[in-house]
């Protein structure tokens, strides 16, 4: 009887210790640079772009291949430290092919610690316009909200300042 | 000494669930616990700090202005030196981005397929020339690498793109005979994978065109590489 349970209760051990393991490291995501980047498709991703709290969200459309949004990952990383109650989300449009080759290790390199998702929904003709009939498809593209307010930006930001300004501008209306 | 290990098996089996039950609920990666994911409700209208309007650029119907702008061959080119055209696909693209990579072997196929029936590709790099990836030599040097059978022409002063009012790269504009913008947006509706396209919006627009009939659709949107002002 012992015997015939001790797999069972090996098994259940284990996994109790990786679910804790899993919720640990869930945690973390805002100091260390994430170890898994969801790959999603744009049902999975809306949910993400909208929230009944009235904590601030910023959700940034980037890629690696697009030069203006490198350029202000950096604005974002200070605005972030500045303010910890915001909630940074990158949504990268890179490959999936990419994601262990170069997006890791570009996340790396750049010391991003905010979340980081991978859009990946080829018919973009149909989500663009979900997400903003104004918006022209290309990138970087920004949104700033909560469970009130909303704004869009289809521009580089140029500094943490000028992110703080369109925060301000947005949800203390 | 058997009831107690059967008994702490039992404890951990339930304490196993109930703790794989909220790591799930907390898995879906969303807002934090307690907050609604979901579609929108409530909150104000859009408000962006650039509408399209404000980028500018053509409408359908919008006559498109012609342009003399040098090609890779060291010509200069103008829509109006194409003889016997029954529309131009005019296309903004460049060297780097990945999304016109992807495009470049389907814009070959566009060309050698419609312009011996008068619908010719005529590609325009809108990127400033000041990057030694998008300049004049590394232009000629992709076109040779691809071969294009199409003129590739460098709006080296950037006062082109503008006036079409292209934001990404590649960016069609589907003229007419009379040079009226009579589409605008995406080659078709799958840049990563040319096999998997279920729509060839381009394509459509000329057949649409050829019977005398408009677009439809007349505007799509696509992930692009945004151009890159000086």
């Amino acid at each position: 009887m012992n015997f015939r349970l001790l797999p069972i209760a090996l098994t259940i051990l284990f996994s109790y210790g990786f679910s804790t393991l899993n919720s640990l490291s869930n945690k973390n995501t805002t100091t260390t640079v994430q170890t898994d980047i969801p790959v999603y498709n744009f049902d999975e991703l809306e949910p993400l772009l909208y929230t009944d709290s009235k904590k601030t969200y910023i959700i940034n459309f980037w890629a690696m291949w697009c030069g203006p949004c490198i350029k202000e990952l950096p604005h974002f990383q200070e605005y972030q430290k500045n303010n910890p109650d915001v909630e940074i989300i990158f949504v990268s449009l890179d490959f999936p092919k990419d994601i262990e080759s170069r997006l890791k290790p570009f996340l790396k390199k750049k010391g991003i610690t905010s979340k980081v998702v991978l859009l990946d929904d080829p018919d973009s003709n149909t989500w663009i316009n979900k997400i903003d009939p104004n918006w022209s498809g290309a990138i970087p593209f920004t949104i700033i909200f909560n469970n009130k307010e909303r704004s869009f930006h289809e521009r580089a930001f140029e500094s943490a300042i000028d992110i703080e300004k369109e925060v301000l501008k947005t949800i203390n209306k | 000494m058997k009831k107690t290990n059967v008994l702490f098996s039992l404890i951990l089996l339930v304490s196993c669930s109930l703790i794989s039950f909220s790591t799930y609920g907390q898995r879906g990666d969303g807002p934090p616990n307690g907050e609604r994911k979901g579609p929108p409700h409530g909150g104000r209208g859009p408000e962006q700090t650039k509408t399209l309007e404000e980028i500018g650029g053509y409408k359908i119907g919008d006559v498109a202005t012609d342009f003399s702008l040098k090609n890779v061959d060291g010509n200069m080119v103008s829509l109006a030196d194409i003889k016997n055209a029954k529309g131009y696909i005019v296309t903004f693209t460049c060297n780097e981005c990945p999304f016109a990579k992807m495009y470049e072997d389907r814009l070959i196929e566009l060309h050698t397929k419609y312009a011996p029936k008068g619908y010719s590709v005529i590609a325009i790099n809108p990127n400033s020339i000041a990057s030694d990836k998008e300049n004049f030599e590394a232009m000629k040097k992709r076109a040779a690498e691809k071969n294009f059978p199409f003129a590739y022409l460098v709006d080296d002063k950037q006062e082109i793109f503008p006036k079409y009012g292209a934001v990404r790269t590649p960016h069609v504009f589907l003229l007419d005979n009379e040079r009226k913008v009579q589409y605008i947006g995406a080659i078709d509706n799958n840049s990563r994978s040319a096999k998997d396209v279920t729509e060839k919006y381009v394509e459509n627009a000329i057949l649409a065109l050829e019977k005398g009939e408009k677009p439809t659709p007349n505007l799509t949107k696509a992930i692009g590489c945004p151009v890159k002002a000086k």
